[in-house]
């Protein structure tokens, strides 16, 4: 290809953000983990982070264009998995959400998030109006709502969750009119308050879903189930205080009170023996890691690019918003992971990809 | 190149400026929640992780030991394991509920009922399961460690007695501290703390008792100590020791000739007021109470008829028979208003007030039904009972009730032992207070031989004969030795008075017609009187409900040498049948020989403490130094009030 680019054209400076937030994450596992039964996780996790890293710029490598091609396909592809995972997954903590594949365990909605972001970026690119009138907008509900509902069966309310702002951040950059945008929030509003309302959230949600949203209103009613978790992690960051206990001395941390300290919980770690100091190191890596894939998406050459990274920061951004306010006790349990800093091998997958095409992206932002 | 699908590149830059804002804002808010809980609220969250990091195990301080007056151990500690109970976690415990119930064999019901009773209780304290574990129970813990995290083993230390219930109504026994005792102790007792329940253990507690420690470990979520990780110790303060008066050798030939007879013997050094020995029977053996005393033991022993947790010694209000004789002698020779030379012919009764009285002589069922002319020496020597029906109608109540009350008879001695009764002097005052009638004359004709609703205990009338012999100094009787601000009450006989009396009884044991006679000892000057009491008290009447048993009460105070005694013996036993000088008096001799004997080997110098130690109290009974805590004082000895007692003109 007479495009071939360079090696300078890489965004070096997000793959330095990059980096250092895993780093942080190795370090905080390693913390959590080492004196534990679980110890040698954190090498699992760099393995995985370099095999991520590999993957990211493979996917690079390939134009954007091609794989927006491809999209009904990958669509395609994506629901016959959504679907397979359901007859033939294997069952774990009682929901059914991984398939065996190349021995390992993965997760299909991970990958199933990654396609979507493609496919979204594929339908909005097309709408060619300046704005996104409702039928356009209907349509892109659809595209997403079937594999949604077939996440929510699993179950899996956190990643099914996670459709919804890429949805949300991809129909306001086609354009989405101010009114329907107030239309829309109103409608989120009110669903979520459904949510928090028993009368109407038992026909909505699962038992264990419920459960999860009274503790999280009342966590001292539920001082060992989901409630303790959140007040544990509570505990952890506030006695973590400003400057934190230090590498290795979080009590919360080392003596497993932080329920699933070195995964979804990791950040929880981190600001016990880290403190705010450590909690704005953190926290400030991921806005900079965010604001530069802004700033990847106004570069870009096409509105396939642009829509392209931004369905990528959307979904990253959920994850932190959601899994950070989770960790502060100002959100429900709902299993999402901490991007590149939780230990998880699908996860980080599906992070390294996405970033991947995002790397895309730049790589092509001058060829015409 | 082309693709199937076209795109421009007209970016919607506006919009991508205001998603820049959007996810600085986002961080801006989850960096304002961490600063709330990191920075504004970091104190309380720090309090709570230390909470859940460090849990507080007690350390059981002993109590300290009790000594006789030798040095002997009388009361003792041996370690014991009690099995605690981990309820941090509400879900754990259910879960091993069923385990635990088959592993130290307590029902499940049994359990749940524990937990219920103390779910008031902070949840990170642990709950006593098991106060007593056996090697057994010891083992499943520590076998059971990993996959039962929820028990814990805590060492403490039981009381131990002398076993038989031996000085066991003295000693008293320990239990857990009442919610009152609580209440009343001022934050110093936690619930579970073992306290005093009576006895010496009660009134001596604050001395007696340590102050627990406290071991802080680090333990992780699921409840496992981290043995690494150290925290300071609170080291626990052992209770003081006490050394008590009371003499284990006479102790022990006490019980002995007591036997299992129902009744009391006290035995007192009227020169200090010192106790040296003290039985109640029945006795319960207070080991029985040391751990916990179940419900249904404990019931019983309430409602048993013979009433087993009372002290007779200090709170058996009984009528003292003849022994007031001696009060009413006294009150004749002391009053000068009858001349000493009086005499009566007892045909065996007495007509007062138009009413015969009896004298005992006269049902007696062997020997003369009379006692013919008698005066005061003789009468005291045969407890003629017409000669004192005679000199009371001829005193009055007014002067019996002025000298019975002079001698303690209605007041507590002030012993330092919990729970001690006053006994009763009637007197036309206390009719009128309590009957609002006149006292009728014939009463005092029954009061000056004992009879009636005059009531006093063992210990009351030990001080009182002891006192009288000792030319009216009364010693405030105590159980601690070298105790400090012993009072001291006189009321001085004229050397006359308690010449003729000591006399009269030296004579019951030492003279032929005595009704003592029997204990005679050589080389020593035995002393005493004896006394039967036929009806028992008005207020034990009520307590004891009209039992035939109770009908019969044999006494004998003795006491040696004649003048100024060095021992007073008071010595009740109940439903014996037998005439006081028969049945009580062999006791009070055997105690008052056991006391000679020692004094004389002492003083050959032929035997030392360590000899007699009493072995069964424990394996390591290492008499150790004696480090003897001095009350401060007794309580106070109530004061002869002098309000309606007329003075003696």
């Amino acid at each position: 290809m007479k495009d071939a680019p360079g090696t300078r054209d890489y965004d070096w400076w997000l793959i330095a953000i990059l980096a250092a937030i895993c780093a942080l994450g190795v370090v905080e596992i390693y913390s959590a983990t080492h004196a534990s039964n679980l110890a040698g996780m954190h090498i699992k996790q760099i393995k995985w982070l370099l095999f991520g890293f590999a993957i990211m710029f493979g996917l690079s490598r390939v134009d954007y264009h091609l794989i927006l091609d491809q999209a009904l396909i990958l669509y395609v592809v994506c629901l016959t998995a959504l679907a397979a995972v359901l007859v033939l997954g294997g069952t774990r903590f009682g929901a059914k959400r991984w398939i065996h594949f190349l021995g390992q365990d993965f997760q299909v909605s991970e990958l199933a998030k990654l396609i979507i972001i493609i496919v979204l970026a594929r339908f909005f690119a097309e709408v060619r109006s300046d704005e996104l009138d409702l039928r356009d907008l209907l349509k892109a509900g659809m595209l997403v709502g079937v594999p949604l509902a077939l996440i929510l069966k699993q179950p899996d309310l956190g990643t099914a969750l996670v459709l919804v702002p890429m949805l949300a951040v991809g129909a306001f950059l086609a354009g989405l009119k101010w009114q329907h945008a107030g239309i829309f929030t109103l409608a989120g509003v009110l669903l979520v308050g459904a949510v928090f309302y028993p009368p109407v959230s038992k026909h909505l949600l699962k038992a264990y879903q419920r459960e999860r949203i009274t503790s999280f209103l009342h966590p001292e009613d539920d001082a060992k189930g989901s409630g303790y978790q959140l007040l544990q992690s509570k505990i952890a960051v506030g006695s973590g205080g400003f400057w934190g206990k230090g590498f290795g001395n979080g009590s919360q941390n080392q003596l497993g009170y932080i329920p699933v300290r070195y995964s979804d919980f990791i950040m929880s770690a981190w600001a016990e023996e880290q403190g705010f100091k450590g909690v704005l190191l953190a926290l400030g890596l991921y806005m900079a890691l965010l604001l530069r894939l802004v700033q990847n998406a106004q570069r870009a050459k096409d509105r396939a690019g642009m829509f392209l990274v931004m369905g990528v920061a959307a979904a990253l951004g959920f994850h932190v918003l959601v899994n950070v306010a989770m960790v502060i006790g100002a959100m429900p349990v709902t299993g999402i992971p901490l991007p590149l800093m939780s230990y998880g091998g699908s996860a980080t997958l599906f992070v390294f990809m996405a970033i991947g095409l995002v790397m895309n992206v730049r790589l092509r932002r001058f060829v015409n | 190149m082309s693709y199937s699908f076209h795109s421009d590149n007209r970016l919607p830059q506006t919009r991508l400026a205001v998603v820049s804002y959007i996810i600085v804002g986002m961080i801006g808010l989850l960096l304002l929640g961490f600063w709330k809980l990191q920075v504004i609220d970091s104190d309380k969250y720090g309090q709570m992780a230390e909470q859940n990091r460090v849990r507080s195990i007690p350390i059981i301080a002993p109590r300290g030991r009790m000594l006789d007056r030798d040095g002997r151990v009388m009361v003792d500690n041996r370690p014991s394991f009690s099995v605690l109970l981990l309820r941090d976690d509400p879900k754990l415990v259910e879960q091993y509920l069923p385990a635990i119930s088959d592993g130290l064999g307590i029902s499940v019901d049994d359990l749940h009922d524990q937990l219920q009773n103390t779910r008031n209780l902070p949840k990170f304290q642990p709950i006593v399961i098991k106060p007593e574990a056996s090697s057994a129970d010891l083992d499943f813990i520590e076998s059971h460690r990993s996959d039962i995290p929820v028990l814990e083993m805590l060492s403490v230390s039981r009381r131990r007695y002398l076993p038989g219930g031996f000085l066991g109504h003295a000693t008293g026994y320990v239990g857990e501290a009442s919610e009152q005792q609580i209440e009343a102790s001022n934050g110093k007792l936690r619930p579970g703390d073992v306290v005093g329940k009576s006895g010496l253990e009660r009134q001596y507690n604050d001395i007696l008792m340590g102050t627990d420690g406290m071991r802080r470990v680090v333990v992780n979520s699921v409840g496992k100590e981290m043995k690494d990780m150290r925290l300071t110790e609170q080291e626990a303060i052992p209770g003081k020791q006490i050394q008590l008066t009371i003499d284990y050798d006479l102790q022990q030939v006490a019980e002995q000739s007591l036997g299992a007879r129902p009744g009391a013997v006290v035995a007192l050094d009227p020169r200090t007021g010192e106790v040296l020995a003290m039985i109640s029977r029945p006795t319960p053996d207070p080991n029985d109470f040391a751990v916990r005393i179940p419900k249904e033991e404990w019931r019983k022993l309430n409602e048993d008829p013979l009433h087993p947790l009372f002290n007779r010694a200090i709170q058996a209000q009984l009528a003292p028979g003849s022994v007031f004789k001696i009060v009413t002698a006294t009150a004749m020779l002391e009053d000068r208003s009858i001349p000493e030379s009086f005499t009566t012919f007892c045909p065996g009764y007495g007509t007062f007030y138009g009413r015969q009285f009896k004298c005992w002589v006269y049902s007696s069922k062997k020997g003369p039904t009379s006692h013919g002319s008698t005066d005061l020496h003789e009468a005291i020597l045969q407890s003629c009972d017409v000669f004192f029906y005679t000199i009371a109608m001829k005193l009055g109540i007014d002067r019996l009730s002025f000298y019975g009350d002079k001698f303690g008879i209605g007041h507590k001695t002030g012993i330092d032992l919990p729970s001690e009764e006053p006994g009763l002097m009637p007197s036309e005052p206390w009719v009128e207070r309590v009957f609002h009638r006149k006292w009728y004359a014939g009463e005092t004709i029954s009061v000056g031989i004992g009879q009636g609703a005059i009531t006093t205990t063992p210990l009351q009338l030990a001080r009182l004969i002891g006192g009288i012999a000792s030319g009216g100094d009364f010693k405030q009787p105590h159980m601690i030795k070298d105790a400090q601000n012993v009072a001291d009450e006189k009321y001085p006989l004229s050397e006359h008075t308690v010449e003729r009396i000591t006399e009269a009884m030296y004579g019951v044991v030492n003279e032929p017609h005595g009704t003592g006679t029997k204990l005679k000892l050589a080389g020593i000057e035995l002393s005493g009187k004896s006394g039967t009491a036929q009806v028992i008290g008005y207020d034990t009447r009520n307590r004891f409900g009209k039992q035939k048993k109770f009908e019969d009460n044999a006494w004998f105070v003795g006491y040696a040498p004649r003048r100024n005694p060095e021992i007073c013996v008071a010595v009740l036993v109940q439903e014996s049948g037998q005439h006081g000088g028969e049945a009580s008096g062999p006791v009070a001799r055997d105690i008052i020989k056991a006391y000679y004997d020692k004094k004389n080997r002492k003083t050959q110098g032929t035997v030392t403490a360590a000899d007699h130690g009493p072995t069964p109290v424990s394996d390591a009974a290492v008499v150790a130094p004696v480090v003897v805590i001095k009350p401060q004082g007794l309580p106070a000895a109530q004061t002869h009030a002098a309000d309606d007692k007329p003075e003696p003109q």
